[in-house]
């Protein structure tokens, strides 16, 4: 793709119309690729929104797919804001992209001076009058992601640096994708991109449906190609649903794949070629393993054509084209050093020529894909009356791949377990849930005499 | 109390907190109930699970390379009973 005459995802669709491929989302909600580029969703005066700065926070897939699509290549900015992000966030991420107007379809959302705007349902034959294109912009495409101080980070992508990783006329027109992920976080983008760009029929999850419903009817369409988590797999695995799909193709990203769940798809899909990949919302895509084994070998390691990675100071260092440009916002870090490259942050352990992940540099815990600082947890958890200190941790889980759990030393010691101790472990929760977005609140309390501390005078956390 | 009732009483107690935290209607528990029709979700499960291992000192799914998982509540008691025993 040359960078001076980008090729917007509407014009790749116009170019390669595919006249059976569509996008499914939930039951009934269905339209062809062309028919998203042929038509608007958008209620206000579409001409209006050519170099605009613009928030997508659509709760309906369908409908975020189709404005993605038309506004990509017309709009300055789109910033892509997940469903499942707290509504609080709007504000902040609103001004921080020095949005002209937010695009929703909740007819009730309100923003403090920033204009609102709804987007059409997408419900067959909803949409109306054909789009009018002007002259082509490269949009910078804005993905949220986790922060420390609890707010999001908003990372800047161009649709070229997304679809950096995707080969053109690589997969048989006939695959069907799928994935678990919504399309607004990095994981369901890249699954989306590629169908877009490969001309293939997508299923997704609506958030109304339950992963049984999901995979019943994704099995009905006949999918070929699925990405999900670890912990998106993990729960389909105790879902009976798991055996209505047969994939060809089962990828899994966004977590550290383990043995055990590899091990698991292996077995319910033995002809299925089993993928997981290591990519981040910063990095982008940096390389794939496809021996199901964990880990991946010393030898990827400057080795990934396309990408270059090294290994300093023991965590993983990528620079590639697929890589973020910048974090929005006049305060924010840099994303890259100074020779281009991004931390991942990442820290890996080599052991005996294969590598493997051993958690994060910094101490961020990773729950199901979304980032968690543990310091952040602590600091509500000690402003408890009761509570002396606290060490907030990840613990390795199957389902979930791993969950937050909170060491708790108490001012006063209790008495053996009982009552008491079932009263207050469920008073510091609620005390959480007051303060805390949903997958940070620790899954468990765990009273314990004393935590250990370094001689520095800080807690010590092992990986 | 035998170990066995233990420990299905156990897990009775963990899935009635959880739901409740996690405002979930909980259906009536049988053995033949498909886990994803209890009522729970998949964070409500690793949620049960975690606090199980905390007040049974066992936890079944980290052992469970190569076995299948749970699929009803029955399965889920039993996955529970063997790791106990």
């Amino acid at each position: 793709m040359h960078r001076n005459n980008p090729a917007s995802l509407w014009s790749l669709i116009v170019a390669n119309p595919q006249p059976c491929s569509r996008l499914i989302v939930g039951e009934g909600g269905n339209a062809t690729w062309v028919e998203l580029a042929a038509r608007t969703v958008f209620d206000c005066n579409f001409d209006e929104l050519g170099g605009s700065s613009i928030v997508l926070a659509a709760a309906d897939q369908l409908a975020a797919a189709a404005a993605l699509i038309q506004l990509d290549g017309l709009a300055r900015r789109i910033v892509l804001y997940p469903p499942d992000l707290p509504r609080e966030h709007l504000g902040y991420v609103a001004k921080t992209a020095e949005a002209d107007l937010i695009l929703t379809d909740d007819e009730t959302l309100a923003v403090d001076g920033v204009r609102v705007e709804c987007v059409a349902r997408c419900a067959p034959g909803s949409m109306q009058h054909a789009v009018d294109r002007g002259s082509g912009v490269e949009t910078e495409w804005i993905l949220l992601t986790s922060g420390t101080t609890g707010l999001p980070k908003l990372v800047v992508h161009t649709l070229a640096t997304l679809t950096g990783a995707i080969g053109r006329g690589v997969q048989s027109s006939s695959a069907v994708w799928s994935t678990f992920y919504d399309i607004r976080r990095y994981g369901g983008l890249q699954i989306f991109l590629r169908a877009v760009l490969g001309g293939t029929t997508l299923v997704l999850k609506s958030a109304k449906e339950s992963i049984g419903e999901f995979l019943t009817r994704a099995g009905e369409v006949g999918i070929t190609h699925i990405l999900g988590t670890p912990s998106h797999w993990r729960s389909m695995l105790m879902s009976d649903a798991a055996r209505r799909i047969a994939p060809e193709y089962v990828r899994l990203s966004g977590e550290i794949s383990d043995q055990a769940i590899l091990n698991q798809l292996r077995g319910l899909y033995p002809n299925a070629k089993l993928v997981h990949a290591f990519a981040s919302t910063e990095a982008g895509v940096v390389f794939e393993v496809k021996d199901g084994l964990m880990g991946f070998p010393a030898e990827i390691v400057g080795n990934i054509p396309n990408v270059e990675t090294k290994l300093e100071g023991g965590t993983l260092r990528v620079r590639s084209s697929r890589i973020a440009f910048r974090y929005l916002g006049a305060d924010s870090p840099s994303l890259k050093d100074e020779n281009g490259f991004v931390d991942t942050g990442d820290a890996i352990e080599d052991r005996d020529g294969r590598c493997y992940f051993v958690g994060r540099r910094d101490g961020t815990i990773n729950i199901g894909g979304l980032k968690v600082h543990p310091e952040e947890v602590e600091a509500v958890i000690n402003r408890h009356p009761d509570v002396r200190v606290s060490l907030v941790r990840m613990k390795k889980n199957p389902i979930m791949g791993g969950l937050v759990i909170a060491d708790v030393v108490l001012k006063t010691q209790p008495q053996a377990a009982g009552e008491g101790t079932r009263t207050l472990q469920k008073e510091i929760l609620q005390f959480c849930r007051g303060e805390l977005a949903q997958h940070k609140v620790p899954a468990a309390i765990n009273f314990v005499t004393a935590l250990t501390v370094s001689e520095s005078g800080k807690l010590i956390r092992h990986a | 109390m035998s170990l066995t009732m233990d420990v299905k009483s156990e897990v009775i107690a963990q899935f009635r907190q959880v739901a409740e935290e996690q405002n979930k209607q909980l259906a009536p528990l049988t053995d033949d109930l498909p886990l994803f029709d209890t009522g729970l979700d998949s964070l409500c499960f690793a949620i049960v699970v975690v606090r199980l291992e905390i007040a049974l000192g066992v936890d079944p799914f980290n052992s469970a390379e190569g076995a299948r998982f749970p699929v009803t509540f029955g399965d889920f008691i039993g996955f529970y009973e063997n790791a106990s025993q």
